[in-house]
């Protein structure tokens, strides 16, 4: 209820939209500390995405298969272009790359698990190679990033593929974070730092910068390898339409794109959210891309930054994408921002833990801190017990089977055999902003602002 | 005891690191002739074995090497010994940009001038130069030694970490949290010893140790600094 | 990105073989540059009376059947001077003995998709899109004479593959200028140049950086002035290889990222991005080879 004047009338309170609540804090919170906000996850603000796409499933025009009784193959082979042994993937979500030191050990043991379970990949991040994650991971990326943390010859060996980052969704044209409270003993000597210290990774690659030194960097790699793991390339989406023809001319086999929803463990929250474009832009742009090099079918793609449920995945394979990576959606799977954990076999509760950080379930953006509620992005030896590898590698393997489900069910529905037949005339917009992005026809007519008109 | 040629003239590079990734079965030296500027050669080494260069090598020449001694006569491009883990490198000529880079272990050494950036983000390994080195050179550099016998360029050791910097000659400029400091005994004898490996004849006494300040180690929001 | 190459012969008798010396040298940067080729090729000056104005017809209808000599004559008719025409394909070198100004105007009216690729005495220009091996090919190369050229491999990073963002990119009269690298800034540079009356072909940065420079030259600066407040004005990452009537001259930004090597003996100098694209040329072997250090200018004359 609105309080009272001193007339015992009801007064009514003018928020402002561009100083409100939110911005208030902000500027005080500057104004007393003197030191930006870093956070973890990816931008919050709202986007045009995936939910404003819908897809236009079979009627009396086209007819649909039937959900349980006729096969809708999801099989996904990725890196033919170069490589004499391509990734196979039994589904086309993939587990998107994130560091051990942002993530405990325990959770890139039940990342492994998981995506062995279901048939599909994980990828390192910027802390290096686990054994945990080696030995439980049937098919493992190796990141290639600007710091080379732990990076060595014998985990290039060792890899199913290699990806050469050049940057990541949440923060395009900066480098990885870790804060001196998650760089622990183990932490240090893999990343080769003084324990405790804030670790703050370049952003440029130390021997090669432009796309005509990446090619030679990319065949080093390769000779390395003797050509027989694939090498993908990951940008942060900004200059996407450029950045992927550049990346096929460097030798990629496989372009990975992360919009700008895509996660962090920590970053300045003014980057994340000001720098980048939305994924729905970016796959767009990157299926141009491919299409103007006459490379589709022979450079994949896969995409990420905000993929959620098998509808988001269904929508980006419509839109191009061989394949997606889920990093967010991964840790709440894991139990990111839940209200217990479980441990010993039994719900605990993790309110206080919340309470103390500042925040609660559902709102907690808190993994630069290291002292996760629910022992995902922590190096604490207490905390990170909270996250047992049986219990998350279960969750993580029922998320990627129910989103995998969801997907089947839409392409059938839309009266595919195969995941990887949705196209893009498959969809249709609900937004302006949606259409001209996708460049997706708004849902009842054949508009998409800036084209002519009936052309997509 | 057992040698092998290699002539690289008109041929990929891959007949070479072929050769050294396949079981070397008693070949202790592999000599390529004939480099003219290739890419990758003695790409990701893992036996030792001695490779002779017998001209100008390009980029990443012994790149993420383990157990090798390479030897090239005559200049190296972009990144040699980039990421090596073991064994050495020598460099006759020159060396061009981010020589040593990320290297974890083993010996790297330049006879003539290293360019830029030369042991940028290094993880642990000695490299020795006789020469001089370019501007950002030692940047980001976690671990390990970087010995300049000639000058080094600006922004020397710029966000270094806990490598430490031995130069003889004239700095132009430290970088930021960069910090000259003294010569301790353990820093002369360290030096006189890796200097010896390296075959190098300078006095241990007359370098100057560099290390970092550590205070870009925590964030601080009284400290002003530019983070 | 992009490769580029440089060549000067300090001898008089090696000026014959400049084309073929040089060609091995494009081809070997290809990986660095495979959509596009270029060159600019600097000879015995026509004299003081006369202009070579390089055209290049691949984007007009005609495209290689463009009728050349039709243009020559005109232009005779119209301005009442002699006016020659050496054609090759899409590429023709029209000399006339008039100021070029006019001439070019005229062009430019009557002739709107034909593209001027340079003005000069000294300097023929060519650059298409393909292979540099297609475009060595395409002009024949191997066969150019002279004492100095500039030549360029291009991967287009933001602008389009078009045959005019192929480099080398002009300004004025026999003055060019190769890139390779990246700018952060052009769009501000062309927003600060076009009110002063400098004209932009294309979205290119390298055009930006040329632009710059032509500003500059035409302000009274001497190149080295000019290249002194490019430091201070362009922003990103550039080696820049720059050819004049009587010179070549290179530069690298601070953070010398792009690379670039020199070799040099009594006979020539020779410059890459990569040493690969060297090592074919004559007693190489004993050549003195150096890298450049960034920030500065080096000037080699004929």
């Amino acid at each position: 209820m609105d309080p009272k004047n001193a007339q015992g009338k009801h007064l009514s309170l003018e928020a402002s939209a561009g100083y409100d609540r939110k911005t208030i804090d902000y500027i005080q919170n500057a104004a007393a500390h003197g030191l930006y906000e870093i956070r973890g996850l990816g931008a919050k603000r709202a986007l045009p995405h995936f939910d404003d796409l819908l897809f236009l499933g079979a009627s009396l025009s086209r007819y649909p298969l039937e959900g349980y009784r006729e096969r809708c193959v999801t099989k996904t082979i990725l890196g033919t272009r170069y490589a004499s042994k391509p990734v196979e993937l039994d589904i086309p979500i993939t587990i998107a790359g994130m560091s051990f030191g942002a993530l405990s050990a325990n959770v890139k043991e039940s990342l492994g698990r998981a995506a062995t379970a279901v048939g599909t990949s994980t990828t390192t991040g910027d802390g290096g190679m686990t054994n945990e994650e080696r030995e439980s991971s049937k098919i493992l990326v190796y990141q290639c990033l600007p710091s080379r943390y732990g990076f060595n010859p014998d985990d290039l060996r060792r890899a199913d593929a290699i990806e050469v980052v050049i940057g990541q969704g949440a923060k395009p044209g900066g480098g990885g974070m870790l804060l001196g409270q998650k760089i622990n003993p183990r932490v240090a000597k893999m990343r080769t730092l003084p324990e405790g210290v804030d670790q703050r990774s370049a952003s440029r690659h130390p021997d090669w910068t432009g796309p005509d030194d990446l090619t030679i960097k990319i065949q080093e790699l390769r000779e390395i390898t003797n050509w027989e793991k694939p090498i993908y390339v990951k940008v942060g989406a900004t200059r996407t339409f450029n950045d992927v023809k550049l990346a096929v001319h460097a030798g990629a086999d496989v372009v990975v794109v992360d919009g700008m929803q895509g996660g962090t463990a920590a970053t300045q929250t003014c980057f994340i959210e000001n720098v980048g474009i939305p994924t729905l832009a970016a796959v767009r742009q990157a299926v141009d891309a491919l299409e103007d090099l006459d490379m589709i079918g022979k450079v994949q793609l896969i995409v990420s930054g905000g993929i959620r449920s098998g509808a988001d995945v269904a929508k980006a394979l419509a839109m191009g994408a061989d394949a997606v990576a889920i990093g967010q959606g991964i840790l709440f799977a894991l139990g990111c921002n839940s209200e217990t954990y479980v441990q010993g076999g039994e719900h605990h509760s993790a309110l206080a833990d919340y309470e103390k950080l500042g925040t609660a379930p559902g709102f907690c953006h808190n993994c630069h801190t290291g002292k996760c509620p629910v022992g995902v992005t922590t190096q604490d030896p207490i905390l990170e017990k909270r996250l047992e590898p049986d219990v998350g590698s279960k969750r993580v393997r029922n998320y990627l089977k129910t989103v995998n489900m969801e997907l089947t069910t839409i392409a059938r529905a839309c009266g595919k055999q195969n995941v990887h037949h949705l196209e893009r005339e498959d969809l249709v917009a609900l937004t302006v902003e949606a259409a001209a992005m996708a460049r997706i026809p708004l849902a009842g007519t054949q508009w998409i602002p800036g084209q002519e008109y009936g052309k997509c | 005891m057992s040698e092998i040629t290699v002539d690289l003239a008109g041929k990929p590079v891959r007949e070479v690191n072929r050769i050294l990734h396949d079981p070397l079965n008693g070949v202790t030296t592999v000599n390529v002739l004939n480099p003219d500027g290739a890419h990758n050669i003695a790409v990701g080494i893992n036996e030792a074995v001695k490779v002779e260069i017998h001209g100008n090598a390009g980029y990443y020449a012994g790149g993420m090497n383990k157990f090798a001694d390479i030897v090239i006569h005559g200049s190296a491009g972009t990144g040699v010994g980039e990421n090596m883990m073991s064994g050495s490198i020598r460099v006759k000529g020159f060396a061009s940009n981010a020589a040593g880079a990320s290297a974890h272990g083993g010996l790297l050494v330049i006879e003539g001038d290293a360019g830029l950036r030369c042991a940028v983000s290094l993880k642990g390994a000695d490299i020795v130069v006789d020469g001089n080195v370019g501007s950002f050179s030692a940047f980001m550099a976690q671990a390990g030694r970087l010995v300049v016998c000639g000058d080094a360029g600006d922004a020397l050791g710029d966000s270094l970490y806990e490598a430490v910097l031995y130069v003889k000659g004239n700095i132009k400029s430290l970088g930021a949290d960069a910090q000259e400091e003294p010569m301790t005994e353990a820093d002369i004898t360290g030096l006189a010893e890796l200097l010896a490996k390296a075959g190098l004849k300078h006095d241990p006494k007359s370098f100057k140790r560099i290390a970092s300040a550590r205070s870009l180690y925590h964030w601080n929001a009284d400290a002003d600094q530019e983070y | 990105m992009c490769g580029i190459v440089g060549l000067l012969v300090k001898k008089p008798e090696l000026r014959p073989q400049l084309g073929s010396l040089m060609v091995p040298m494009l081809i070997g940067m290809t990986e660095r540059g495979p959509d596009s080729a270029g060159l600019a090729v600097f000879g015995t000056p026509v004299n003081e009376a006369h202009r070579k104005i390089n055209l290049y017809s691949g984007m007009t209808e005609a495209g290689s059947d463009f009728n050349w000599h039709g243009l020559a004559h005109a232009i005779r008719e119209e301005f009442g001077t002699d006016a020659e025409i050496a054609t090759s394909g899409n590429h023709a070198i029209l000399t006339v003995g008039n100021a070029p100004a006019p001439v070019k105007h005229w062009i430019h009216e009557h002739h709107p998709k034909l593209h001027i690729l340079s003005t000069g005495r000294s300097m023929d220009l060519y650059k298409d899109i393909g292979t540099p091996t297609e475009v060595s090919d395409r002009y024949d190369f191997s066969h150019l004479q002279g004492t100095h050229l500039v030549g360029h491999t291009r991967m287009a990073t933001e602008s389009a593959v078009t045959p005019d963002r192929a480099h080398p990119f002009t300004a004025g009269e026999d003055f060019c200028l190769v890139h390779n690298g990246s700018l952060s800034n052009p769009n501000g540079i062309r927003r600060m140049l076009e009110p002063r009356g400098i004209h932009f072909d294309t979205d290119n940065d390298t055009e930006a950086a040329c632009r710059f420079l032509e500003w500059r030259l035409r302000e009274g600066d001497t190149l080295e002035n000019a290249l002194q407040k490019g430091f201070d004005e362009l922003d990103g990452f550039f080696t820049f290889l720059m050819g004049t009537k009587d010179e070549l001259a290179l530069i690298r930004d601070p953070f010398a990222c792009k690379p670039a090597v020199v070799a040099e003996t009594d006979d020539y100098v020779a410059i890459a991005s990569e040493f690969r694209s060297l090592a074919h040329l004559p007693d190489i072997k004993n050549a003195h080879v150096f890298e450049p250090a960034p920030e500065e200018m080096y000037v080699w004359r004929t």
